[in-house]
């Protein structure tokens, strides 16, 4: 079954009470997750499926929420990505400059760990690695992070700043579970360690600053990963709207770059999208 | 300017008995278990405040503040319990981490930085975020106890004559400090929080939110210190998960996170942590 069945099955689910309390929604979505732990998760077709849009549409994110299994091969997806992205840098000589293979092979080593470990946790519910494409000609890109270090920075800020987004959007579908929670979130910083990291050998702030790619120094084609139902120049918190209260403070800005912002599963799934080789049997 | 370590007077308002004498006996205890370390008092376990022999109408699940209509102006403020409780224990933190800030940026060391500099920058930036964290969580909190304004953790004062502010190692070593612990103790935190109360989806979120901002804070300062080494996310900062790693970010109980806390010296003005959740 595709991921994009599983979605247009959860969309459909008008019974769904919209009061219905969290509880009883989890225990809802638990049903599904069999045909979630077998999604070959195209991320290649959820990037342009109608389907997808119109399934986001329909999202209200309170009553929106995968099962633990469904989160914990969505972050696996994402860390193998990232390990394949890192592992085929490090091993093409000459792209890594020597003052910085440190740094990557530190980041590397991590994104390793994350795979071992959710793979761990999963056990046969895994979903198999998808096949990686770079370049992102699925997304209809022609990137040459492999071939030029500046773009292997590049695509390495937007793998890291959306982990962190990504990870942080799940934390609500992994509350009932304390013990996933707290690895999520585990896993969660060392991502916005990484990108702080990365972002700064690019010249840039290590905190996402506005809320599109050009203000976080990448290209146009990367806005997806700033933007969003709740986009990274967001100014309202907890229902506060903090505009224009921190004048002395760095103003709007400072707030923007204060609190870093979720992203949907679904939102992430477009990203990946990208970098993702459609299923051909799926 | 040493205050008393240990201030029972908070329960002297109380009319329940049983309760009264069981919070007595436990900050007793917690005084006793930090004697010399801090002025700061707390507690790790909910538990460890009920004697099993006491009748259980201080067990309710969810207590609420003791309600203490006129509280003697030394009172020790206690964070409270379940999502307040949390909500005071990030804001300790936060007006924490923005107090050391709005020191540093007054510092010689700050002040003599290059103004394009990145460091400065970064200490610019840190401190702004985290006054707009602090000022956040005042904001929020004094929503949640509108009804209830003495269940919000005052303005605390701070200490900070052991950093030395002309001292770039100092300075960037303390807001490492500081910031690797706020890491550790938004991770800690996460599954305190009651998603199934009122706004509790929410506070998870927040705390989300700003922990990976904390995290993006501490890499910066440990690569400051370390240039372009592994420091910015070390194994020495991380931890090991069933074998794994160490890959992941430490998740630190508030009480372990306190007693950091109290361990610099910073905190001048007492509270306890003696009901916060514990799981």
């Amino acid at each position: 079954m595709s991921f994009i069945k599983i979605l247009d099955k959860i969309s459909d689910k008008t019974s769904l009470d919209a009061s219905a309390s969290r509880r009883d929604v989890f225990k809802q979505f638990k049903s599904f997750g069999k045909d979630v732990t077998m999604a070959s998760i195209p991320f290649g077709l959820a990037a342009t499926s109608k389907n997808t849009k119109a399934a986001n549409a329909a999202f209200v994110t309170t009553a929106m929420q995968a099962s633990p299994t469904d989160v914990l091969n969505f972050a696996l997806t994402l860390e193998y990505l990232e390990k394949e992205y890192y592992n085929i840098a490090i091993d093409t000589d000459g792209l890594i400059p020597s003052e910085t293979k440190d740094i990557f092979a530190q980041i590397s080593k991590h994104e390793d760990d994350h795979v071992a470990f959710l793979l761990a946790a999963l056990g046969d519910a895994a979903v198999p690695k998808p096949t990686f494409d770079f370049t992102g000609a699925p997304g209809g890109l022609a990137l040459d992070p492999f071939e030029n270090y500046d773009t292997f920075l590049a695509l390495s800020q937007g793998f890291e700043d959306t982990g962190v987004r990504a990870y942080k959007g799940q934390a609500g579908a992994l509350a009932n579970d304390n013990a996933l929670l707290e690895y999520a979130l585990q896993i969660h910083s060392v991502e916005a360690r990484h990108a702080s990291k990365v972002r700064r050998l690019r010249g840039q702030k290590g905190w996402v600053t506005g809320g599109d790619a050009a203000s976080n120094g990448l290209p146009d084609a990367f806005n997806p990963i700033y933007a969003g139902a709740t986009p990274e120049s967001n100014l309202v918190q907890g229902g506060v709207d903090l505009s224009g209260m921190f004048a002395d403070f760095g103003g709007d800005q400072a707030v923007q770059e204060a609190f870093d912002e979720p992203l949907t599963m679904e939102e992430v799934l477009a990203i990946g999208g990208f970098f993702i080789v459609a299923d051909s049997d799926s | 300017m040493k205050k008393p370590l240990v201030k029972v007077d908070i329960v002297e308002d109380s009319t329940d008995k049983s309760k009264k004498g069981s919070r007595r006996k436990f900050i007793k205890l917690s005084g006793l278990g930090i004697a010399g370390s801090s002025f700061l008092l707390y507690g790790c376990s909910a538990d460890d405040m009920f004697n099993p022999e006491q009748p259980v109408e201080g067990m309710t699940p969810n207590p609420e503040p003791e309600p203490e209509p006129e509280p003697p102006v030394d009172a020790v403020f206690d964070l409270g319990s379940g999502n307040l409780g949390i909500l005071n224990y990030a804001f300790a933190l936060e007006q924490l981490e923005a107090a050391f800030y709005t020191e540093a940026v007054a510092g010689s060391y700050y002040t003599g930085l290059a103004a394009d500099s990145e460091e400065k920058q970064i200490l610019e930036d840190t401190w702004y975020h985290e006054v707009i964290h602090r000022e956040f969580f005042k904001t929020a909190i004094g929503a949640a106890t509108a009804a209830t304004p003495e269940a919000m953790l005052p303005d605390l004062e701070f200490d900070f004559s052991s950093v030395d502010f002309t001292d770039r190692a100092s300075v960037l070593g303390t807001a490492l400090v500081l910031e690797d612990t706020g890491v550790s103790a938004y991770n800690g935190a996460g599954k305190l929080i009651d998603v199934d109360a009122e706004n509790g989806g929410t506070y998870l979120l927040l705390a989300g939110k700003i922990v990976s901002v904390e995290a993006r804070h501490a890499s910066a300062y440990a690569d400051l210190l370390e240039p372009n080494t592994t420091a910015f996310a070390r194994d020495e900062v991380l931890v090991s998960i069933s074998g794994v790693g160490p890959a992941f970010d430490k998740a630190t109980p508030p009480g372990d996170v306190l007693a950091a806390v109290i361990d610099t010296g910073f905190v001048q003005t007492e509270f306890t942590a003696t009901q916060l959740p514990t799981e």
